[in-house]
């Protein structure tokens, strides 16, 4: 089977393999690692690490992977950063075109999970998928609403989510620990003793934190800061007491 | 097959002769029989006074589950317990293995075991087999050197932690104990934080439920808690009981009392301690 070369606007020939099925690409470069986020009394609460990881290599370290939708949502973003970017840039483009309309209603955080839900499942369907998992959290007119997306299309709402190592490592804390209207001091508390465990047990994980909140009044982003971690057992310091030598 | 100069009977243990063809026919399509795996919450922590291993109670085999009670903390010595994680029979037979040689170096040395004696013991064999004995434990110990908490993974590499889990609900109930875990802590506060740990890796992760099994062990004593929390208890219990459905009539009773055939003469001296 042969494919002509396609000619797209700029002139720049695009020659597709010869005699086989077009391929896309299957794997991610830049990756970004997991996004916590949960719902508090007067909203959302979204924490993520600034690092950008290049395979095994920690790369990038002020990559800002929470960023504020329209007036009215908070979109965080686990995986590959490139499409994160490209996401943006399609949500950028759709409340560009809200606003053109002009019409005092503005699109809610339900509303662009719904979008973004469409997005990803269409692209996994095309077996072009968007390498990432996505957390959108909003509120309006009161109504806080917290939603997760994955690249495969799996989307749900819930009080509190997380993606990759989050689900294993900061959920069942969540699960515990988190209550309904808890407050804004608490909801920090709870964020920050996720991600220092995700900070210990994660390796692609660094220590520079950035919480982003959204509320009625609209989204503001912490300045980032760094956990403190603690490895004064003495376990750690003398592993092999009463067996000098052993391993 | 090489050619020996003098015939020696087969060794024992694992032969290694059908690696190569299982990887050959796996590679085709052949699935192997599939193993009973305890998909596990295992999980350990030194406090002031000693160690507290904890467990859930689960074994699955695949989807299902097979055993909703079975014991995951395993006796070693009177000081030392290793909970379990991986294949079912793997775990039991190494730590079988292991207490028949610690009791009998015990014999040999006339002394308490140290819970080093058992890691190395433990490590050289798991080694050995290069990590085909799917046996991932938490070894925890009081002896004359103070409390000991290790972890051995299949292959044969150890750690020394304060804290340790293994399991498939490891990750859970890591989570729960880096949170909230400090030194120092009194018995009922490491009971506490392990139940925690355990019940976090029983809601959490699919491989591992039922119920709580908690060690404590101290410096001349320890404790079994078998089943110390039981929080999956059947939900609906019909309080009629069961009752035979057709009225059953009684027609005749005649009851035989079994007589003992075997006299038992105490003679002789009883079996060496």
């Amino acid at each position: 089977m042969e494919f002509a070369p396609k000619q797209d606007q700029s002139e720049n020939t695009v020659s597709i393999p010869v005699g086989g099925p077009i391929q896309r690409t299957q794997y991610p470069y830049v990756t970004g690692t997991s996004v916590v986020a949960i719902k508090y009394k007067d909203g959302i609460l979204m924490a993520a690490d600034m690092g950008g990881s290049y395979g095994s290599t920690l790369r990038y370290k002020s990559v800002e992977r929470i960023k504020p939708i329209g007036k009215h949502s908070l979109l965080g973003g686990s995986g590959e950063i490139s499409d994160f970017q490209e996401i943006l840039r399609y949500l950028d483009e759709l409340i560009l075109n809200d606003n053109m309309w002009d019409d005092g209603n503005s699109l809610g955080p339900k509303e662009v999970h719904s979008y973004l839900t469409r997005v990803m499942y269409n692209r996994r369907n095309k077996f072009d998928p968007l390498w990432n998992s996505l957390v959108l959290g909003g509120v309006k007119k009161g109504q806080k609403y917290l939603g997760m997306v994955t690249m495969i299309g799996v989307n749900f709402e819930d009080n509190h989510v997380a993606t990759g190592f989050g689900n294993h490592l900061a959920r069942p804390i969540l699960r515990d620990e988190w209550h309904e209207d808890i407050s804004f001091e608490d909801g920090v508390k709870l964020l920050e003793k996720c991600m220092r465990v995700l900070l210990y047990r994660d390796r692609s994980a660094v220590n520079k934190i950035q919480i982003s909140k959204l509320t009625e009044e609209g989204a503001t982003s912490f300045p980032p800061y760094s956990l403190k971690t603690y490895w004064g057992f003495s376990s750690f310091h003398n592993p092999t007491v009463g067996a000098e030598g052993s391993w | 097959m090489s050619k020996a100069a003098v015939d020696l009977p087969p060794k024992g243990g694992f032969s290694f002769d059908l690696c190569k063809r299982n990887d050959m026919l796996a590679k085709q399509g052949l699935s192997g029989p599939s193993f009973r795996k305890t998909g596990t919450t295992i999980v350990g922590l030194i406090f002031q006074d000693g160690v507290i291993l904890g467990a859930d109670t689960r074994a699955t085999e695949g989807p299902i589950v097979c055993d909703k009670n079975c014991e995951k903390i395993h006796y070693m010595a009177p000081n030392i317990y290793c909970c379990g994680a991986g294949t079912a029979a793997d775990t039991e037979a190494v730590t079988d293995m292991v207490s028949s040689q610690l009791q009998l170096h015990r014999y040999h040395t006339g002394r308490e075991s140290r819970v080093i004696t058992a890691l190395t013991l433990l490590k050289k064999h798991l080694f050995n087999y290069q990590g085909y004995v799917s046996a991932a434990l938490v070894l925890g110990g009081v002896d004359c050197t103070g409390p000991h908490l290790h972890t051995i993974y299949p292959h044969g590499s150890t750690d020394t932690l304060p804290f340790a889990t293994m399991g498939s609900g490891s990750l859970a109930a890591m989570a729960m104990f880096e949170s909230k875990y400090k030194e120092g802590l009194s018995r009922d506060e490491g009971i506490q934080l392990v139940v925690e740990a355990i019940c976090s890796g029983i809601f959490n992760d699919l491989g591992s439920g039922s119920n709580v099994d908690v060690c404590v062990i101290t410096k001349g004593h320890k404790e079994y808690l078998r089943n110390h929390l039981l929080p999956n208890p059947r939900t609906y219990v019909n309080e009629k009981g069961y009752t035979f459905p057709k009225k059953i009539e009684v027609l005749m009773t005649k009851i035989t009392p079994l007589k003992e055939r075997v006299e038992i003469i105490e003679t002789g001296d009883a079996m060496e301690e």
